[in-house]
């Protein structure tokens, strides 16, 4: 729900299509794109690295599971190494979020294009409906429908479609408004050009700037709301690996072995906090274009 | 203004109706659920399905709807099935711990918010602003079970200072005072980076304005440019948002509550979920609901009335 580079500028539709071409970030951009490559890099590699299983249990180490020459971040309370099972844990959400920010993305933006474009009825329909799911508690809305139809991750990617789909409507849906005003959709209109290829060729690429910095904040979001979901047990099912759920498993314990549950919040505070530095570098671009 | 707020009261109506049907709809695609839950997993299938009838949950879902909603006017909602006590009791037991909490967070980040936006947006483009913009949008970047981990981890394991759970029960060497430390911290630095940024923004928008550059050029102190001119009309327009927050401080706390072991409304749902008590969920869904349109309304309102600019458009 917060959208920090959301609204650190008073104008959404500044010069998107000024300067669009060439790609310079700002240093937080910069920052933001190294540690998510970062992340990317080192899940793309899990399976080449020397690392043990993140599903197999060292027993020896538990005699002492604080890091040591052989697990580097140590292990958790069954002996699983967690500098593997963070790494694993990085491929499962940089795979989960990502498709579900695709799929709102994609609903949100085609109906969004749809109601700016027709106005009239389509878009009070498709309006109200936006409010309705955005009137909802979002974590309780995931709490009813994960524990009703089960936690995988299929259903973690549905229920953010579904969720996170009306704030890019709402988004696009302004942008839209706006642009179908231009000449440019004015000509292609004269042409004879149809609807789907006004919205889609005409319009949508002049929207683009505000769409993929919202999509980069998007990530960011999505990847807290998994880690939450996680810890709070309705995540992705043991025994794979996934943040939310190893600082679940061993946040009793924080008392004596604190770097059980240490390691995964560092791991997910960093993937958030390089998404949020992307999307303030992308904001600034496509502002000062 | 009163045509728009009876309006906007027939929409609320109207959305809590859609909400409540779709998740007892959403409850009932397996009816069976319930008695097999209450009795656990050694229940004969016989018995299930003689508790099933008993409970009265064999019936088709329209006619349960409907007899459901008529209870609810009339202001029974139900027996919890997994705390035995009427729902409205446990609710009601829950919500004011929340409530307690959130008021405690609220009276803790508007103030703060209020005067690190203001500092940020009173010189747009500087380095206490920046630092202030970067700081906002990192903390904001925190889940809440990360902060939580890390101020338990300082405050609770290293300091000793803090304690390390919240049950608001009297039981160990800690004052309730002092368990509702951490939970509000928490809250308080996931939620205040964004209300800092939208009164930023809006701080920077009213320093461009041409009056408060006649309030400059005339010889005015900067400081009282910024006390008795800018910084009401800034608050105008994050006055939504700063309701807003309230919505997320009652509903959306449950990772915190977690992370605490904190007795109060997330908690209270995620139970209810998770052992598929229909009533309590139902009736928490509607709480839920109201209090986000009523905040929602009462923003709007609120708005309007600060700003007759607004009233005059409608």
């Amino acid at each position: 729900m917060t959208d920090i580079a959301d609204i650190a500028s008073p104008t959404p539709i500044a010069a998107t299509a000024r300067g669009a071409r060439s790609f310079r970030l700002s240093t937080a951009g910069y920052v933001g794109l190294a540690i998510i490559l970062a992340w990317a890099i080192a899940a793309l590699l899990a399976p080449a690295l020397a690392l043990p299983a993140p599903n197999a249990s060292d027993l020896a180490a538990l005699a002492d599971p604080r890091p040591s020459a052989i697990h580097w971040l140590g292990v958790d309370l069954s002996g699983r190494d967690l500098l593997s099972r963070t790494i694993w844990g990085a491929r499962t959400v940089l795979t989960v979020a990502p498709i579900a920010v695709a799929g709102a993305t994609i609903v949100g933006a085609l109906l969004g294009l749809c109601a700016g474009y027709y106005r009239g009825a389509p878009d009070s329909v498709l309006s109200r409906v936006s409010d309705i799911i955005l009137s909802f508690p979002v974590i309780i809305l995931y709490m009813i429908i994960l524990t009703k139809f089960g936690a995988s991750a299929f259903n973690i990617i549905a229920v953010i479609t579904v969720t996170k789909a009306p704030i890019i409507y709402r988004l696009v849906r302004a942008m839209t408004l706006e642009l179908r005003e231009r000449e440019y959709v004015a000509a292609a209109q004269m042409r004879g050009e149809s609807a789907l290829y006004i919205m889609l060729v005409e319009i949508l690429p002049n929207a683009r700037g505000p769409i993929v910095v919202d999509v980069c904040l998007r990530l960011g979001y999505t990847t807290i709301a998994i880690g939450a979901l996680g810890f709070l047990g309705i995540g992705l099912p043991p025994p794979a690996p996934d943040w939310g759920g190893m600082v679940r498993e061993t946040y009793g314990m924080i008392s004596i072995y604190p770097h059980m549950a240490i390691v995964p919040c560092i791991a997910i505070s960093s993937l958030v906090v390089g998404f949020n530095l992307l999307a303030v570098g992308l904001r600034r671009r496509v502002q000062h274009g | 203004m009163a045509r728009y707020a009876v309006r906007q009261l027939g929409y609320m109506a109207l959305t809590l109706l859609v909400v409540s049907c779709a998740v007892f709809v959403l409850n009932e695609f397996a009816p069976g659920d319930v008695a097999r839950k209450l009795l656990g997993a050694y229940a004969t299938q016989e018995q299930v399905e003689h508790l099933t009838q008993q409970l009265g949950l064999d019936r088709p879902v329209l006619v349960r709807y409907v007899e459901y909603m008529g209870d609810v006017l009339r202001g029974n909602f139900g027996q919890s099935l997994t705390f035995k006590v009427p729902v409205a009791q446990i609710l009601l037991e829950r919500l004011s711990n929340t409530l307690l909490l959130a008021a405690i967070a609220f009276a803790v980040i508007v103030p703060l918010a209020v005067l690190f936006g203001v500092l940020a947006g009173m010189r747009e483009g500087s380095a206490q602003d920046h630092s202030i913009l970067i700081a906002a949008n990192l903390l904001s970047s925190l889940p809440e079970f990360a902060t939580g981990v890390f101020l338990a981890c300082i405050f609770a394991v290293w300091l000793g200072w803090l304690p390390g759970t919240s049950p608001l029960s009297m039981g160990g060497n800690w004052s309730i005072a002092s368990q509702l430390v951490m939970p509000v911290l928490v809250m308080a630095l996931y939620d205040m980076g964004y209300l800092i940024a939208m009164i930023r923004v809006s701080m920077i928008g009213v320093m461009r304005q041409p009056f408060i550059r006649t309030a400059i050029l005339k010889g005015m102190k900067r400081r009282d440019v910024i006390v008795k001119h800018a910084l009401r009309n800034a608050l105008i327009a994050p006055f939504t948002a700063i309701l807003l927050q309230i919505n997320y401080l009652i509903a959306g706390v449950v990772v915190v509550e977690t992370v605490f072991a904190y007795p109060g409304f997330g908690r209270l749902m995620l139970q209810a979920a998770m052992s598929k008590d229909i009533a309590l969920v139902e009736a928490g869904a509607l709480v839920a609901v109201l209090i986000a349109m009523t905040t929602q309304l009462a923003g709007d309102l609120g708005y309007m009335l600060l700003d007759p600019r607004i009233r005059i458009q409608k």
